[in-house]
């Protein structure tokens, strides 16, 4: 029984411009389920890869509130619950509580930013698909999702747009 | 192009490779100074605070300004990754990393003295809220409370914003090493394999905890300068203390970046990636944050004049004059004030010796700047009839001496466990530069 391969493959590249130049070509060819890999953020691979802007922020957003919710909950329940007065103020006095509230905003917001991060980058967990270690010191990766019966040929255009090696 | 990459990224990773016996030896001596400080904190301990120099009135001294002086010295760190990165300042790039490095282990020395000063540091859970059976809670009112919020944000933002920046380089040196190092970084790399969507992620959040650690800074540096202000201390209660300490807080951390960037260049061989240019760009904003302080100085010092308060007036009269403090305001004008001017020249600020000497002076004059005004304000209070001068014991100052080590020992191992520059920021500028 022969094995068909499957699975995403990998091409090199020496230049941000030469991967974004491939992945361009590649989309005109048919190959629409592509992504880059890069050591850095590179202009030519950014506008070539456009895509939504990351969550990120919605995360931050969402945290950052909770946050100062969460530090009016505490400050004015935990004063309620012990009704301390202390030099002549009342037991709830908003502007000190403002700091607080302030640092839990920073403090919730600065964790989901994290969180969001992790979760949109896919950090974490186990990662698949094909790696080169020279993506993390000067080379480009173009990654082509494809049916196994168009590897090959994704692997002939991978090569005939300047691709130094394809990684399978 | 392809072979700068490769260059840069062997010249950064470099630093990562075993270290001889006079690394290891360094690491030893700094451990056994901390080690010694932290021998005296269970002496202090066991017999108590009475071993110190702290008495009535003077019941702050060394340890709580250590606790001003480090976290002063982490300010610099979100001011060059975050506040400059804000502004675009390229330049920034090349000295981040340690900054920020520096400020998580400063934050980290200045949040132990605290517990230090608490002479029972097994109760600081008394300034947490937490659900208890006797429903006892903490003044939310109090500056002391605040600290406590302020100082545990800081430390955690600044040790995820250190972190964040480091993903992906710690992806790099997984990638360059063998054996067990690599499993390591493997496992803080987290899977990072640069993909687009990693990268965006990755930019938005770095913009993201920029903008959140901007206010952070400002924030916890005022929240230091409240805890004096709001006393009714004289030469204390201030309303310029807020911004008056933040830029005191800047020009001491930036005078420590300084101090450490210089041996640190040399000691790795980073003399191409941390230029001259690195360096005037630095003096240039200890000029600027020197002449604020200065001008601190003279607005606080109108203000006590101005206030028509006789004992406001006397304590500020007794710190230029006549008291044990006067020399150390001196020498602290001198060094915060007066010395860094000679940053307006050139010839100076390009001029290896006299930055690190400039530096150091700033370090020592920003040290004393804190326990003038914290110690010697409260040795001449109200009651003539209690004042008292503050002499610190070889018990105190072996523990300031600890927190010296402590902080350096775990810069130094940084600086060769992890990337000490960000690879992939310096790799996107020179890409960029090469468009």
């Amino acid at each position: 029984m022969s094995s068909v391969k499957q699975g995403p493959i990998l091409g090199l590249f020496p230049t941000g411009e030469s991967a974004a130049a491939a992945a361009e070509e590649l989309r005109r060819r048919g190959f629409s389920e592509l992504e880059y890999r890069a050591p850095a953020p590179h202009p030519a691979l950014e506008r070539a890869f456009a895509g939504p802007s990351s969550p990120v922020r919605r995360f931050t957003l969402i945290g950052a509130i909770l946050g100062g919710l969460a530090g009016f909950a505490l400050t004015i329940g935990l004063s309620l619950l012990w009704p301390r007065i202390v030099g002549g103020k009342p037991v709830v006095s908003v502007p000190p509580f403002l700091v607080i509230v302030f640092e839990l905003t920073i403090l919730a917001g600065g964790l989901a930013t994290l969180v969001g991060f992790l979760w949109s980058g896919r950090l974490g967990r186990a990662q698949r698909g094909p790696y080169d270690p020279s993506l993390s010191v000067d080379r480009y990766g173009i990654v082509v999702r494809c049916a196994a019966s168009e590897r090959e040929a994704a692997a002939a255009a991978l090569r005939e747009l300047g691709c130094e090696a394809v990684v399978e | 192009m392809a072979a700068d990459l490769r260059a840069l990224h062997q010249d950064l990773l470099r630093p990562l490779e075993p270290t001889g016996p006079a690394y290891k030896s360094t690491v030893l001596l700094l451990a056994l100074i901390a080690g010694w400080g932290g021998l005296c904190w269970l002496y202090m301990m066991y017999n108590g605070l009475g071993v110190s120099g702290i008495s009535h009135p003077v019941g702050w001294g060394l340890y709580i300004t250590n606790f001003v002086f480090w976290v002063g010295i982490a300010h610099s760190g979100t001011l060059i990754s975050a506040i400059l990165f804000l502004f675009r300042a390229r330049w920034r790039t090349a000295i981040a990393r340690s900054s920020e490095a520096m400020t998580v282990f400063a934050v980290m020395t200045a949040g132990l003295f605290p517990l230090v000063h608490l002479g029972r540091p097994w109760y600081f859970f008394w300034l947490l809220p937490y659900p208890n059976q006797r429903e006892l809670q903490p003044n939310f009112r109090s500056p002391l409370v605040w600290d406590v919020f302020a100082i545990s944000t800081y430390l955690i933002i600044s040790s995820v914003f250190l972190y964040l920046g480091l993903i992906p380089d710690l992806a790099a040196a997984r990638d360059a090493a063998r054996g067990a190092r690599r499993k390591l970084y493997g496992l803080l790399a987290l899977g990072w394999r640069g993909t687009g969507r990693q990268w965006r992620s990755f930019s938005s959040a770095y913009l993201l905890f920029c903008g959140l650690a901007t206010p952070l800074v400002v924030s916890v540096h005022s929240v230091v300068s409240w805890d004096f202000a709001m006393g009714i201390v004289p030469g204390w209660h201030a309303t310029i203390f807020a911004p008056y300490f933040v830029a005191g807080a800047i020009l001491s951390g930036l005078a420590m970046v300084l101090t450490l960037s210089i041996p640190l260049r040399r000691l790795l061989r980073l003399e191409a990636y941390i230029t001259m240019r690195h360096f005037e760009n630095l003096a240039k904003l200890i000029l600027l944050t020197s002449l604020i302080v200065g001008y601190a100085y003279v607005v606080e010092a109108h203000l006590a004049w101005g206030s028509g308060d006789r004992i406001e007036r006397d304590s500020f009269g007794l710190r230029f004059h006549g008291s044990w403090e006067s020399p150390l305001f001196w020498l602290m004008v001198a060094c915060n004030a007066v010395i860094p001017l000679l940053f307006f020249a050139r010839r100076v600020r390009t001029h290896l010796p006299s930055l690190f000497g400039i530096a150091l002076l700033i370090n020592v004059g920003m040290y004393l700047e804190r326990l003038v005004i914290i110690s010697g304000s409260l040795s001449h209070d109200f009651l003539p009839a209690v004042w008292r001068g503050y002499h610190p014991t070889w018990v105190e100052a072996s523990i300031t001496l600890g927190s010296f080590g402590w902080f350096l020992m775990w810069f130094v191992l940084f600086v060769r466990q992890a990337p000490p520059l960000p690879i992939a920021e310096l790799k996107e500028h020179l890409q960029e530069a090469s468009l």
